[in-house]
């Protein structure tokens, strides 16, 4: 069942948590809210779920309007940040009360549950008490929770945030896999990229209570909309330059950028990324800047290693795969010639 | 409250730095001894001194004294009619009013904390006054009770009123802390899975909350139960009609019947110790109700 929600504005007393946002799920697609913490997305999720209240917009499932609908009408699936389990019953009543204050029968409910406890893997702790369980488990019996109402959509809200690198990489893996089997509308809110890009299908990133971005994670990754949405998806070496007639100017460099034609010369801010600069001891024409390798550190699967030009006062951040690394041999007080493969620019209020 | 900074306590690191041990003998000895002496004094002997004459007369005059008594009999029944009516309705009162506090944000919030707390403030003699002014038959209602022949002032609604009046704080107080510190995470899932308003509360509020509430109802029964001052205001003093037990201990005590006096006082005081075991086995669940709420909410990581 497909998910949209048109023009939602929440506010909280005289804050503003979302302003006219509008985003879309396909039916069947698991889709990413990514933004760094107060940017509306959790809030967002509440509203898709009937949890909260929108001041103004409207949320569609498929065609229907469900915005006065209370929770339990809409059948969403909710996995909370902190599961919210509830502390005093067994793994398997958590599980099992969708069920019950529906009023479903025992014997339905005992196939249910079990059911899903053997979806999750967890048959053998059904008697069990959350606080017997470890975060992952936990989260694990969430899941169970949610989907125990067959519910049309399921949402999670930061659903690995509290847990260990390790098993948050298992259970991100686990949890695709697990939409690949059941094939349901799914959105969870992180505010981790590599989170979003590895999971999702498509990513909407959210920020100061509205959206900047949606697309896959190719796309907004590759071509980030604005600063914001290329700041946040990972490192990046950011300058001060000038534009004009279409060219940027860094240092010695210039780059093409059609996308600002205007004639007098403005400020703005160029972003590169550290794996898209090249290091070489030999000048590759004229679109390479003279600098000295400052640090380096080549623990990883990439080296990263920092340069510094002495003639125009900028630092960068360069990743060189281990082969171009070893290849390199680079040493600390090294003089290097640093070109960009790739340098976007954006202007800071750009209005066209 | 003070539970709460109890919890605290425990979760602060173990950095030793000071040791009351290490004080001199003599000042830790005159803090003990001071300690032993005022209790003992002023709490164990008295205890002791109440059981001691109450039972001096023999165990079948005790008995005769509690039970033979047609008024006292009377007394200790009336208390145990207007105890558990006013524990309900302070019951239902205390878990809405703990509701409200905990979970809801809204203009005059404070107010409604600090008016909750007032019946503590206040005087019960004064509580009983005001009560008489309300609904004595001289008072703001008095007319319209006369005209429809309801009698409160010096009859067993006055009783249960005054009582319910002193003890409202009781279950509120030590509920709203609890239900603060639990949150309303496990209700807003419970919402999420489709329960109604009244399934939350049997299913999911009321387990959790189970302790800290029993807790507050053991509190306010003993004061129920004990309460002097207002109810001495609002009952008629009708020997066999309108004495709750501390009435009829007065009562007993300016006749000179001091063993009788003594009778009923034993019972009021095993109240009281029944009370104080209670308290103190409640007082660990709760705190175990909320260390489990800190650990489950907690959940930072694999255990």
């Amino acid at each position: 069942m497909s998910i949209s929600v048109k023009n939602i504005t929440k506010r909280f007393g005289g804050f503003k948590a979302l302003d006219d946002v509008s985003i879309e799920a396909e039916s069947g697609s698991l889709l990413a809210l990514l933004g760094p913490s107060g940017s509306g997305k959790t809030t967002l999720l509440r509203i898709i779920a009937g949890l909260e209240t929108a001041d103004e917009g409207t949320v569609y499932y498929r065609d229907e309007d469900v915005t006065g609908c209370p929770p339990r009408q809409r059948n969403v699936g909710f996995v909370f940040q902190h599961y919210a389990l509830f502390r005093h019953m067994s793994v398997f009543e958590n599980v099992a009360f969708g069920l019950r204050v529906r009023g479903r029968k025992q014997s339905e409910i005992e196939k249910r549950v079990r059911e899903l406890l053997h979806l999750v893997r967890l048959e053998a702790l059904e008697g069990r008490y959350p606080s017997q369980l470890s975060g992952g488990q936990r989260q694990r019996v969430a899941l169970a929770r949610a989907l125990a109402i067959e519910p049309k959509v399921l949402l999670l809200d930061e659903p690995f945030g509290a847990l260990d690198a390790k098993v948050r990489q298992e259970l991100r893996q686990w949890l695709r896999r697990l939409h690949d089997e059941i094939h349901m509308t799914s959105i969870f809110v992180t505010h981790d990229q590599e989170e979003a890009f590895e999971v999702a299908d498509r990513v909407v990133v959210m920020n100061e209570s509205h959206v900047e971005q949606a697309g896959t994670p190719q796309e907004v990754f590759e071509r980030p909309a604005n600063a914001f949405v290329m700041d946040f998806l990972g490192n990046v070496n950011v300058f001060n330059g000038r534009v004009q007639k279409g060219r940027a100017h860094l240092g010695g460099l210039e780059i093409e950028c059609p996308e600002y034609p205007h004639d007098e010369a403005q400020t703005a801010r160029l972003y590169v990324r550290p794996h898209e600069l090249d290091i070489d001891y030999a000048p590759s024409g004229d679109s390479s800047l003279l600098a000295v390798v400052e640090r380096v550190n080549a623990a990883g699967s990439v080296a990263k290693v920092f340069v510094v030009s002495q003639e125009f006062g900028i630092g960068m951040h360069v990743e060189l795969s281990a082969d171009r690394f070893a290849e390199l041999n680079l040493g600390i007080g090294d003089s290097v010639y640093v070109s960009p493969r790739r340098v976007r620019v954006f202007m800071p209020e750009y209005v066209i | 409250m003070h539970k709460s900074l109890q919890l605290l306590d425990v979760a602060r690191p173990a950095t030793r730095r000071y040791s009351p041990r290490e004080d001199p003998a003599l000042v830790r000895w005159t803090l003990t001894l001071t300690a032993v002496f005022v209790v003992g004094l002023l709490i164990v002997v008295p205890v002791i001194y109440v059981f001691w004459q109450a039972l001096s007369v023999g165990l079948r005059s005790y008995a005769d004294n509690l039970w033979g008594n047609s008024d006292t009999r009377h007394a200790i029944l009336l208390t145990l009619t207007v105890a558990p009516i006013a524990v309900l309705a302070n019951l239902v009162f205390g878990v809405a009013a703990a509701w409200t506090i905990s979970r809801f944000r809204f203009r005059g919030r404070t107010l409604l904390t600090a008016l909750v707390d007032l019946p503590f403030a206040v005087s019960p003699v004064v509580a009983g006054l005001m009560l008489v002014l309300i609904f004595g038959m001289n008072g703001y209602l008095g007319p319209w009770l006369r005209e429809h022949d309801i009698k409160i002032i010096f009859a067993l609604p006055g009783l249960i009123l005054a009582t319910m009046f002193v003890t409202l704080p009781f279950v509120a107080r030590e509920l709203t802390p609890v239900m603060e510190a639990i949150g309303a995470e496990e209700e807003i899932a419970a919402v999420s899975l489709g329960a109604g308003g009244w399934q939350i509360f049997w299913r999911v509020t009321l387990p959790n909350i189970k302790w800290g509430l029993l807790y507050g109802v053991v509190l306010c029964n003993a004061r129920a139960m004990g309460e002097y001052g207002a109810v001495y205001v609002v009952s008629g003093h009708y020997a066999g009609r309108d004495d709750t037990m501390p009435l009829r201990v007065e009562k007993l005590f300016q006749q000179y019947d001091m063993p009788a006096a003594y009778a009923v006082a034993s019972v009021l005081t095993s109240l009281a110790l029944v009370t104080l075991a209670a308290k103190t086995l409640l007082e660990r669940k709760t705190r175990m109700e909320l260390a489990e709420a800190a650990a489950v909410r907690n959940v930072g990581g694999s255990r």
